[in-house]
């Protein structure tokens, strides 16, 4: 499933084979494997949009979301608010734990101050979804030693690499002589 | 680690299926089964609001024909793949997800006689109009262009016309109005033509034909290319919710894979054509040897051509990998060259048509004369078929829809088997004598 920001503008989906060397199959797969706590940046409350889709889907393969997003962040009375049954902040400097992965469902040119704030709070790589891919944001990630991924859906990676999207006709690109692990 | 760049040869025997998660089987698991079970009542919700991926019910999507699907999606270079019963529901599939009540379609003239029946007869009783035009003539395709033209279809290798189409003036046609360009790749097969490479959005299939090889199984395939703009503003079925599947907005929600999904939450799930696990098996046992013997047919092919065209009995030979063969420039730049083992030839597939001197009684001699050749309606066989469509395949067309669908009467369509060339030559040339007498 392609989840992108809704304001970029879209007129051809991005390739399939974005090939850069490090959104190879061997690098998803281990970014997937190590980051257990995911921060959605810009995750809706509503459930046929496309960020709901891909955090639900990832909370029922066993990673933990934390939800990022001032307008859900407090309730009308003051208290803390929750998408998916997790507390919802308002910026990830919020965040008063670890996460590993912070991925973004924000327009491009939004991305390089997430960017900083991802760095500032020690995450381990930050993830542009489907449609968005903020060059300098992935320069300066990368620069700071953060895996950076861009223009891809960690749902649709991690069905593709770890099963699901083929139930589904589609072409996972993946080869081998391998049980799924 | 850049990913690897799979060839058509290793992805014919690869693509679709890695061995078998619950028991790692190395070859395809048939999973033989009409329903698959919730883990709870969540995980039941989760796959009908379409949030996680996953089985329900095999008129949806099953494993084996999963692996079909994925498989021609990668032989194709396209997004993803849908499977039906026959190639007819692949096409109708394609057609009736994409068209609505009021909309027009423009179509190759030389198409199969079941494509032509659907457009002229079904489709247009679903208000749904379709401008037949000359499939060689990119120009007449921009001609017949209308404000509700909302598809345009055509043949790679036409059946049984053997009509060439040029894709890349033909893509650029049908996307200068802003619409999507499906092809029917039935005669080539993914091996020696990939439309969606000349700009083709959706690509169909008759894997019963070449896919499958072997004659002994129906089966279809639909694959997206993944490029198609939906949100241009004249497919509201892809952009807006969709009230047969409970508010989701396809292209937003799936993004390049968004009309296979809508084909399969919409048209396959609604009206069922689905195709058996049973038959997805034994179709991918064909597709891991098509390009062996998509080479052994155009090698077979070309030699039957070049013997007819030599033979005193026969008036006319049409097969595009001849050299004086009106579109062979096209067939050059489509078509990829094979290794024969006694050099290379351009891959123009197994089909070719030739006139039988003596008109329609000495064509009709010719296929009752045959020893081993098939009288039957199928192409892409491991035999010999031969048939004459005038009075076959089109018979339910007018005369002048035979023509315009490339049918003369004398016409004899012959699909080139994979039985040794000089007992074809030999069985062609005996029933030609026959036929003479």
């Amino acid at each position: 499933m392609r989840h992108y920001a809704r304001t970029v503008p879209f007129h051809f989906a991005p390739p399939t084979r974005p090939n850069p060397m490090h959104n190879d199959a061997h690098t998803l797969r281990r970014i997937l494997r190590d980051c257990r706590t995911i921060a959605v940046v810009g995750l809706s409350a509503e459930w046929h949009r496309p960020s709901y889709f891909a955090a639900k889907y990832m909370q029922q393969h066993s990673y933990r979301i934390v939800p990022v997003n001032p307008r859900y962040a407090i309730q009308a009375d003051g208290s803390p608010g929750e998408v998916l049954g997790e507390r919802c902040y308002a910026s990830l400097a919020d965040i008063p734990f670890a996460v590993d992965m912070v991925d973004v469902f924000r327009r491009e040119a939004d991305v390089l101050p997430i960017a900083q704030q991802a760095i500032a709070i020690g995450a381990k790589c930050l993830w542009q979804q489907l449609g968005v891919a903020n060059a300098e944001a992935d320069a300066l990630v990368r620069t700071a030693g953060l895996d950076s991924v861009t223009n891809r859906c960690v749902k649709i990676e991690h069905a593709r690499l770890f099963g699901g999207l083929n139930w589904v006709g589609v072409d996972t690109q993946v080869i081998s002589a391998r049980r799924p692990v | 680690m850049s990913d690897h760049r799979f060839q058509p040869e290793t992805l014919a025997i690869h693509a679709g299926q890695i061995p078998d998660a619950a028991t790692g089987a190395r070859a395809l698991p048939i999973y033989q089964t009409s329903s698959f079970v919730f883990d709870s009542a969540e995980h039941a919700a989760s796959l009908f609001n379409l949030q996680t991926f996953g089985n329900v019910y095999s008129r949806l999507s099953n494993p084996t024909v999963a692996a079909l699907e994925e498989r021609v999606a990668a032989l194709e270079g396209g997004r993803a793949g849908l499977a039906s019963a026959s190639g007819m529901a692949a096409e109708s599939m394609a057609l009736m997800t994409l068209l609505q009540q009021g909309d027009h379609v423009v179509a190759a003239g030389a198409l199969y006689g079941g494509s032509v029946t659907m457009l002229a007869v079904n489709l247009a009783r679903y208000g749904i109009d379709t401008t037949f035009v000359d499939a060689a003539n990119p120009e007449a395709f921009a001609a017949a262009m209308r404000p509700n033209t909302r598809a345009v279809f055509a043949e790679s290798l036409g059946n049984p016309s053997l009509a060439v189409l040029d894709m890349a003036a033909v893509a650029d046609v049908a996307h200068a109005h802003g619409v999507p360009l499906i092809i029917d790749n039935t005669v080539p097969s993914p091996y020696l033509c990939n439309p969606i490479r000349f700009g083709a959005d959706i690509v169909v299939h008759s894997a019963t034909k070449y896919l499958g090889g072997h004659g002994t199984t129906l089966a279809g395939v639909m694959v997206e290319g993944g490029k198609f703009p939906w949100d241009n503003g004249k497919f509201s079925g892809m952009t807006d919710p969709s009230p047969g599947y409970h508010g989701v907005k396809f292209f937003e929600t799936f993004g390049n894979f968004a009309f296979m999904m809508r084909a399969r939450m919409e048209h396959l799930r609604v009206y069922g054509a689905a195709l058996s696990a049973t038959s997805a098996w034994q179709i991918l046992q064909g597709v891991e040897t098509l390009p062996l013997r998509m080479e052994r047919h155009c090698a077979n092919a070309l030699k039957v051509a070049q013997f007819l065209q030599s033979h005193p009995a026969v008036s006319w030979v049409n097969y595009p990998g001849l050299p004086d063969h009106p579109q062979h420039g096209l067939v050059l730049r489509q078509m990829r060259s094979v290794n024969t083992g006694h050099g290379s030839v351009t891959g123009a597939s197994g089909l070719l048509a030739f006139g039988v001197k003596g008109g329609l009684a000495a064509g009709v001699k010719f296929i009752e004369s045959a020893v081993f050749m098939s009288h039957l309606a199928n192409i892409g066989d491991t035999r010999t078929l031969i048939i004459h469509p005038a009075s076959t395949t089109h018979r339910q067309l007018e005369p002048d829809q035979q023509l315009a669908a490339g049918v003369k009467p004398d016409m004899v369509r012959m699909s080139v088997g994979l039985e040794n060339v000089d007992d074809i030559l030999w069985d062609i040339d005996q029933a030609l004598a026959k036929a003479k007498a």
